[in-house]
This record gives C-alpha cells, structure tokens and sequence, in this order.
C-alpha cells in the first residue's frame, strides 16, 4: 500500500474510533444517574456499543500497523493527551441535561449511520465490513433516540424548551459531523466518497427536528477540522485514563 | 543422575528440546471439534451453544493448529473474549496444540443463523427469539413479539435496551409479566 494512502487510512480509523470512544465514555457517565432506571440501563447499552464499535476501529489500525492488537489499543486509549485525539468537538461536551444527552445520541447516530453508508463502499474491503458490520446495530439507537425526541418535544412546555436549549447548543457542532481527516483524493483513493453524506443527512434530519416541535437555530454551522478541542477533552481524559496511568504495569 | 519421562531421557544435552518441540500428531476430527464447541455456552444465555448461535463459520485443522472462525454477535459483546478463551482452553484441553480463534465480520453476524433448536432453547430460557428477516431489519422491528410463555402476540416493547446488548425488555399484556427478546440483527 502506498504510504500516503497508509498515512490517510490509519488518520481516518483513529478519527472514527476516537468519536465513538469519546461519545461512548460520555454516554457511560450516566450510569446510575439517569432519570429512570430504564434509561439508565440504555445508556449504558449505548455506551458499550460506542466504545464497541471503537475497539472495532481501533483493531482495524492496529492490523494496518501491524501491532499486537491488545497492547496497541491500550496504549491509543490510555496514554494520548487531548491533542492527540481527533474526535469531533461534539461528542466530548460534558452532559448536562437528559435532553442533551438524548439530542447529541442523535445527532451523531443519524449521521453516523450516513458515513457507514458511505464507508460500506470503500474500495478497502476490511474498513467496508467493518462499516457494515457497525451500521446494523446502530438501527437500536435511532429508534431509540427518535422516540425520545418525540416524547421531548412534543412533550410537556418544559421538555420541548430544555430539547431547544439543547438544540440552541449543539447545532453549531454539527458542522463537524462529517468532518474527515486526510487529502480529499486520497479518501477518494479509497472509495469514500463522503460529500454525498451531509446533504443526506440534512433531508432526514432537519424535516424530523421540526416534527418535534423544534426551531433550527439560525448561527452557523461550524466546519472545524479534528485537531482542536474544547477544554472538556482534558477533563474527560483525566478521568478516564486515571487508573490505567496509575499503574502502567497492571494487568487487566 | 539420569532423569527419564515417558521412558525417555530428557536431561541429555539436545534430547529435551526435541520432545519439547515435536509436534502431537492431531488426534482431533473435524466432527471432534464441532462436537465440542456445540457443548461451549454463550455464558450470557448459557442455555444455547455457540453452534445453535449460528458464531461458528468455518473450522479448520492444519498440522497443528485448530482455527475456529466466528462471527461475533453484537460488536460492543463483552461475552466474546469470554467465549474466545473458552474456546482455546477446551480445545487444548483435548489436546489440540495451538488454537487458533478469528474473527469474521463479512457477512455480519444476523439472528437468522440462529438454529432451529437454538431458537426453542431461547424460548424456554424465557427469551423470545427474533423474527426471520433476511436482512430487513425496520420491518423485523415493526413485527408483534409473541410473549415466550403464553404466545400471545398482545404484548408492548417497554426498552430496546435490557440486561446485555442482544436483549430488548417487553411486557406481556396477557399473562401479564414482563419478559425479554432476543433482538433481531
């Protein structure tokens, strides 16, 4: 494989399973502290899904690095700062309110399921089965956020304003969604070809956030490249590779 | 003092080595093998077999190597290492050298290769299997659930989520008890 293709494919893989690892670990911190218990334990199913499907990803880089599968993605995981990580800004926002949680689950899932769509046709046959692989679960999330945001928005005054807040936040973050890194002909190079994704995404989700009673907020969508972060990574990172720095000899 | 096993000297320089690194000439069938892993549980509904789970795609026996190909289930699966090294032990246990288990993601893993007989087993662990649906998931999903106890269709899905990611938590509103499915994939 040529090198510059290598470079692009291992920058995207760590992309995608950094925006599930992140979004899985937030997902995670509901554990125990959702409104009811029944959303408590979809949290969590969401959560071991996300940070699933980034095992999944990150395996796929190991294998291109050749690196004993295991030990790399520990070391991925647990031993890079927040610079290094290529996530989308969105994902690694603290969580705040249920209807935020619910809205972001959303947003990234209904887009998500547009890259694989996307990815699934990748000239790279083990990147497209992965792809293919991970599309089929992610239906669970997708009705599972849509009937919420129904119930939210079509709710009581009170949820419909807490899921517009929600909204008023995230949507500049959607910009990002399908953000990739790597040269556009080198994507191209391997058969992804994403541009299709977002007008897709857009046709599906913006006629469903107005079923739900919701207003498109008027700002910007930020387009941000996947180097910067807020400040929420470091805080996030700090917890939750806290024991594995603790002792880097441990086995578990 | 020379010491011996199995009738051969082993603390000569050179001999030791030797035994250590003959390959065991594989005893094992192929039929051994399948016999074997139809008898390793899923350790999350330990009454279906990893073979009625329709995981086992291919077995393979080389000179001295068994290799298993599976297909995981649900990706997030903290089951799977699980069953990866209940794989490797039993194997070896019955003298398979070196077991080898990979992964198989092409076609992904679908509940429809769930046997026949995985599916009633499922049923009488108080799971409901998932529908047959060839791929169309949505419309799987849309399908009435019929409650593993009493069959009655008259029942409501009150999370998509449950106790592990393959279980969906429903209620019957006939015999009245919750109950859950097995979620089609």
């Amino acid at each position: 494989m040529e090198t510059d293709l290598k470079n692009t494919l291992r920058e995207l893989l760590i992309a995608l399973a950094d925006d599930e690892l992140i979004l899985g670990h937030r997902d995670s911190e509901w554990c125990s502290h959702a409104p009811i218990l029944e959303e408590d334990i979809a949290f969590a199913n969401l959560a071991l899904d996300e940070i699933g499907h980034a095992n999944l990803w990150y395996s796929l880089s190991a294998e291109l690095e050749e690196a004993e599968s295991q030990s790399y993605v520990d070391r991925i995981v647990f031993w890079r700062d927040a610079p290094d990580f290529r996530n989308i800004q969105m994902v690694e926002l603290p969580n705040g309110d249920w209807a935020f949680s619910m809205l972001r689950q959303y947003l990234f899932d209904s887009a998500e399921i547009e890259r694989l769509n996307v990815l699934a046709e990748s000239a790279f046959a083990p990147l497209a089965e992965t792809a293919a692989k991970i599309r089929t679960e992610e239906h669970y999330h997708l009705r599972h956020t849509r009937l919420w945001l129904r119930r939210l928005g079509l709710g009581t005054a009170e949820s419909r304003q807490r899921l517009q807040a929600a909204l008023d936040q995230l949507w500049p973050y959607t910009g990002q969604l399908f953000e990739l890194p790597g040269e556009r002909d080198h994507l191209l190079g391997l058969g992804i070809k994403m541009a299709q994704a977002s007008p897709s995404w857009e046709a599906q989700v913006i006629p469903f956030l107005s079923e739900c009673q919701l207003a498109l907020p008027a700002g910007a969508r930020r387009a941000l490249n996947r180097q910067g972060h807020t400040r929420h990574l470091a805080v996030l990172l700090n917890e939750m590779q806290s024991v594995a720095r603790l002792d880097p000899e441990a086995e578990w | 003092m020379i010491l011996r096993l199995n009738g051969r000297i082993i603390n000569r320089e050179g001999v030791f080595p030797k035994i250590a690194m003959e390959p065991k000439p594989p005893q094992l069938t192929r039929e051994d093998i399948w016999q074997l892993l139809a008898e390793i549980k899923d350790p999350e509904i330990p009454a279906v077999s990893l073979v009625e789970m329709g995981m086992v795609r291919q077995v393979g026996l080389q000179e001295s190597k068994v290799i298993v190909i599976l297909s995981p289930t649900f990706s997030g699966c903290p089951a799977l290492d699980v069953m990866r090294g209940e794989i490797d032990r039993r194997l070896r246990e019955v003298g398979a050298p070196e077991v080898e288990v990979r992964l198989s993601l092409a076609p992904p893993w679908s509940t429809d290769w769930i046997t026949p007989q995985g599916r009633e087993k499922l049923k009488g662990f108080g799971l409901a299997p998932p529908p047959l649906h060839s791929g169309r998931l949505q419309l799987a999903l849309e399908q009435p659930v019929a409650c593993p106890y009493c069959a009655s269709t008259h029942t409501e899905v009150k999370n998509d989520f449950g106790p592990t990611l393959c279980r969906a938590i429903l209620y019957c509103h006939d015999c009245r008890q919750p109950f859950e499915q097995f979620k089609p994939l």
